[in-house]
């Protein structure tokens, strides 16, 4: 394990930056979202929750796939070259990181999206513990320890330093571009934190919501329960939980005329949406209710039953604080538990 | 607040209302929901506090074509919301029983939160017994207070008034929050160089997601299908190609709802980017207010409205001004 | 900073796609036209098998799932059949011939012609444009006859107009040796002196025996009709084949507006049994 000291990570960062473009937390008007890194950025890593997760890193909210050109009736196709250079995207949290393995599980699986897995294979983590989790957070109802990040490299604030420990071959590789601003370090700080951290793990009050009842074959139990009809009512059929979730993966294909061609362009879209699955003779999910109970089947029912038990959630809470109708998936998760119980 | 669960229960019992629409208790103590209630029991969980800062009157829209009456809970604020659908004939009076609930300004979490605190427990002082002045918090790192004025909604510190435009009955005190004018934000602004301005503006939009939060809270974006869900359009409503896409969405929707918008505030609010969408239309409102006079969308449902009401002696746009 | 090679090795995104040349228009309806399409080289753009789908587009018009109805025995090109009804199938029906487009694809999964329909019986019930997909079923069936018992084709429409394929039904299919065309349209129509009513009430009326496996296509309402017919007469769920249709994008299982329970209709469909069907949430 390494450590540099918190004041000498600009030195840091103007050191990685060198080589790989570099992505981390940065407040512009007043918000903080993963932006690239600039010498006159101001950088927010100690925020716990960015507004948007890094999954725009390796999945953007929009991406030209390929540009169409006409030419006397003749079309020509030219893709959007593919990633081909390393960056680092630096302070990803723990359940953020897991975002990035459901995310892994529908663009990695046959047929692969190249454009993602250009950006997967470039792409180096650096996660950095929490260590004041909030009470929005649920990470640990998914197995997630927010004070052990498993990525390229885990970091830790401890103090005055920052504690670095490279975990794979890509960690490595960084781990020897910056070197000469890293010094060796013993991990029982880290260890002290992780403890301190813990305990505030256990007092928070969405960590220790329960999952059973999600798991296994009750999709029509689920599916054709009342409760959907109670629960979607607040809903504006906004996207925001879609938009800010790290684990939503639904995206549309759209053309965008630029007057001498055509870029057709991938962006996120929403299944909270009334046209999501509007067709030219009719929608499959006509109510609200019916998009509701979408999203929150496909997240804890379908996607797990297509991914070896994998919830399609990691617990990070951002639809618990972005919610304009203070809906989220805890509130879906706590109802159905309440109903289990009084059976 | 139990004052209007015993009047709801009355109403419900009575057969005045079929159903109840207002705020049910979260799971936190700061995460309220806006809930409809149909029997005496269910209306356990409503609640009434600071924290209620969701505008109930575009649910009325769904419930007008429901059976029976509706009571629903409006704000002072929420109320010129209410009159402005009904002016447009989206909701229907006949179908809405309104209580009139008073407004000590609504809170804020996100402000709560920017003041450092974290791992919150239970918030006390929000309620309306209370006299909303200090916020005691207990949190997993011990016991804080915040001062009820420093943590409210931006819209609260110029707070039009607290009347109700439009009530069957009031109940509950209100408290008055304006510290500022309502249109000092916009002057700011207008002083502003154009660079300025454009810098200013660009900054906040480019943190736009698109999620479309600020249009489907909107009272006045009650439109059936909205021209940005049209397939046959190139701006669709889903991601910003460009900048020019995250500035026109917000434009036109503020030119869209002029004239109408009765700057109740829940655009921003609900932005999840804290962008302060309200000021696009605050600047509407006050410019109508210079062109055409004073004029306070859903105040008055006889009203002309100035964008929408003409006259054969108006004068015509390349007059001479008389 | 990358020393990789690996980006030389990526293969085309699929959701890239291959430009194709309309070669051939054939008006099959009032509002059915049949486009050939080959790739600019010559030849077919891709293999395929039956059943599977593939999306025609025109940059700057739109982008849509079409199944492709010539039979993968066709070595020379494919065939799709497009129903106009919405902004990109009008821009399309105003396309001619030596004109382009773009075609990515197959996709989805096909009716088991090489494993559980080897050596059935089949009956093939479709409405409309629903003998689109069905065609290529039949086709290679014709075209590896030995391989499959009886062979009956009832197909309906709304009037004689609107019958697809009407040239080959009756010039190829029907002089087929062991294979039973059925036709009805829903009126009576001067100059048609075949059956008359739906194809639910028709089916009945012939009153097949069990021994067949059915594939069916055609509007909702007549699916569910028929096989509210076949089950009465005898049918078992496990011996009916139908296909989905929902609203796609990707064509691959990602970008979720297909998906219904566990399934993505472009990916584990559009071909499904109607017991598989019965497992999923009702939401198609």
């Amino acid at each position: 394990m390494f450590k540099i000291a918190k004041n000498n990570l600009p030195a840091l960062f103007r050191k990685i930056k060198e080589q790989r473009e570099l992505y981390l937390p940065i407040r512009a008007a007043e918000q903080v979202n993963y932006g690239v890194y600039t010498e006159d950025a101001d950088v927010a890593l100690e925020t716990l929750k960015t507004v948007k997760s890094p999954k725009d890193a390796f999945f953007p909210q929009s991406e030209t796939l390929y540009t169409c050109n006409k030419e006397e009736n003749k079309w020509s196709i030219t893709p959007e070259e593919l990633q081909s250079q390393e960056f680092v995207v630096f302070g990803i949290k723990g359940c953020d990181v897991k975002g990035i393995e459901v995310l892994d599980r529908v663009f990695l699986s046959e047929p692969v999206d190249t454009f993602y897995k250009a950006r997967r294979d470039h792409g180096i983590l650096v996660a950095l513990a929490c260590n004041e989790p909030e009470d929005s957070c649920f990470c640990k109802a998914f197995g997630i320890d927010c004070t052990d990040p498993k990525a390229d490299v885990a970091t830790w604030f401890v103090e005055d330093y920052l504690y670095w420990n490279p975990l794979t071959d890509k960690g490595n590789a960084l781990t020897e571009a910056v070197k000469e601003l890293l010094e060796e370090a013993d991990d029982s700080k880290v260890k002290e934190q992780q403890e301190a951290t813990k305990k505030i793990v256990e007092k928070l009050p969405y960590m220790s919501i329960s999952l059973d009842g999600w798991n296994g074959d009750v999709l029509t139990e689920k599916f054709e329960s009342p409760l959907w009809e109670e629960l979607y009512k607040p809903c504006l059929a906004c996207g925001t939980c879609t938009f800010v979730c790290p684990t939503c993966q639904c995206y549309d294909i759209k053309d965008y005329n630029t007057g001498n061609g055509v870029q057709r362009y991938r962006c996120w879209d929403s299944c909270m949406y009334s046209d999501f699955t509007m067709m030219a003779h009719g929608n499959n999910r006509n109510s609200q209710m019916q998009r509701f109970r979408q999203r929150f089947m496909h997240k804890l029912v379908y996607f797990p039953a297509n991914n070896d038990g994998m919830y399609s959630c990691v617990g990070c809470g951002r639809c618990v604080d972005k919610c304009p109708s203070a809906l989220n998936i805890v509130k879906v998760i706590k109802a159905f538990s309440k109903e289990g119980g009084e059976k | 607040m139990q004052e209007l669960v015993t009047r709801a229960k009355e109403l419900l019992k009575d057969g005045t209302v079929t159903r109840v629409l207002g705020w049910k208790n979260g799971d936190l103590s700061y995460n309220p929901e806006p809930a409809f209630f149909e029997t005496e029991e269910a209306l356990s969980d409503f609640v009434y506090n600071g924290f209620c800062g969701a505008n109930l009157s575009k649910y009325m829209i769904e419930a007008s074509k429901k059976e029976g009456k509706t009571l629903v809970f409006l704000k002072p604020c929420d109320s010129y919301s209410f009159n402005q659908l009904l002016k447009e004939h989206r909701v229907d009076r006949e179908k809405a029983y309104i209580i009139g609930v008073g407004c000590k300004g609504k809170l804020d979490i996100e402000a709560i939160k920017k003041q450092g605190i974290k791992g919150i427990e239970t918030i006390k002082g929000a309620e309306m017994t209370d006299a909303c002045d200090t916020l005691e918090i207990s949190t997993i790192y011990g016991d804080k207070t915040v001062s009820y004025d420093d943590v409210m909604l931006s819209r609260c510190y110029s707070c039009k008034g607290k009347e109700h435009v439009i009530f069957d009955e009031q109940m509950l005190e209100s408290r008055d929050t304006a510290t500022k004018g309502r249109f000092d934000e916009v002057e700011a602004i207008e002083k502003m160089s154009p660079e300025e301005k454009f810098e200013f503006f660009r900054k906040e939009l480019s943190k736009c997601i698109r999620c479309n939060a600020c249009r489907n809270v909107c009272p006045a974006c009650s439109c059936r299908k909205c021209v940005f869900d049209s397939n046959k359009f190139d701006s669709a409503q889903k991601a910003n190609v460009d900048t020019f896409q995250e500035n026109m969405f917000h434009i036109i929707r503020a030119f869209h709802v002029a004239g109408r918008c009765t700057d109740c505030g829940e655009c921003s609010r609900v932005c999840p980017q804290g962008i302060p969408l309200h000021l696009f239309n605050r600047k509407f409102i006050k410019d109508i207010n210079e062109f055409y006079g004073d004029y306070v969308a859903g105040e008055d449902i006889d009203a002309e409205a100035p964008l929408t009401h003409f006259e054969f002696t108006d004068r015509e746009p390349n007059e001479e001004r008389g | 900073m990358c020393d990789c090679n690996c980006h030389e090795h990526y293969t085309e995104d699929t959701l890239v796609p291959k430009i194709g040349i309309i070669t051939h228009i054939t008006q099959q309806t009032p509002d059915v036209k049949t486009f050939r399409v080959n790739a600019l080289e010559g030849g077919k753009l891709f293999e395929h098998l039956p059943g599977q789908c593939a999306m025609v587009s025109v940059p700057g018009v739109g982008e849509a799932m079409f199944s492709i109805t010539s039979s993968p025995t066709n070595k020379e090109y494919q065939e799709f059949s497009i129903k106009k009804c919405g902004v990109l199938t009008d821009y399309l029906h105003t396309m001619e011939v030596g004109e382009e487009l773009t075609v990515r694809g197959p996709y989805g999964n096909n009716f088991p012609v090489e494993t559980e329909l080897k050596g059935k019986n089949l009956l093939f019930i479709a409405g409309g444009i629903g003998l689109a997909p069905l065609r290529s079923v039949i086709n290679y069936v014709i075209d590896n006859r030995a391989n499959y018992g009886t062979v009956d084709i009832l197909y309906g429409s709304r009037s004689m107009d609107d019958l697809v394929y009407l040239k080959e039904i009756k010039e190829v299919w029907a002089k087929e040796e062991g294979i039973n065309v059925h036709l009805t349209i829903d009126r009576e129509q001067e100059g048609w002196d075949g059956h008359v009513g739906f194809v639910p009430s028709f089916l009945k009326e012939l009153g097949f025996e069990n021994n067949k496996t059915a594939l069916v296509c055609g509007p909702p309402i007549m699916i569910k009709f028929v096989l509210a017919a076949l089950i009465e007469m005898g049918f078992s769920k496990e011996q009916v084949y139908t296909t989905l249709e929902l609203r796609m994008k990707c064509g691959v299982g990602k970008c979720g507006r297909c998906n219904i329970g566990s399934k993505y209709v472009c990916k584990d469909g559009p071909v499904f049994r109607c017991d598989e069907i019965d497992e999923l949430p009702a939401e198609y």
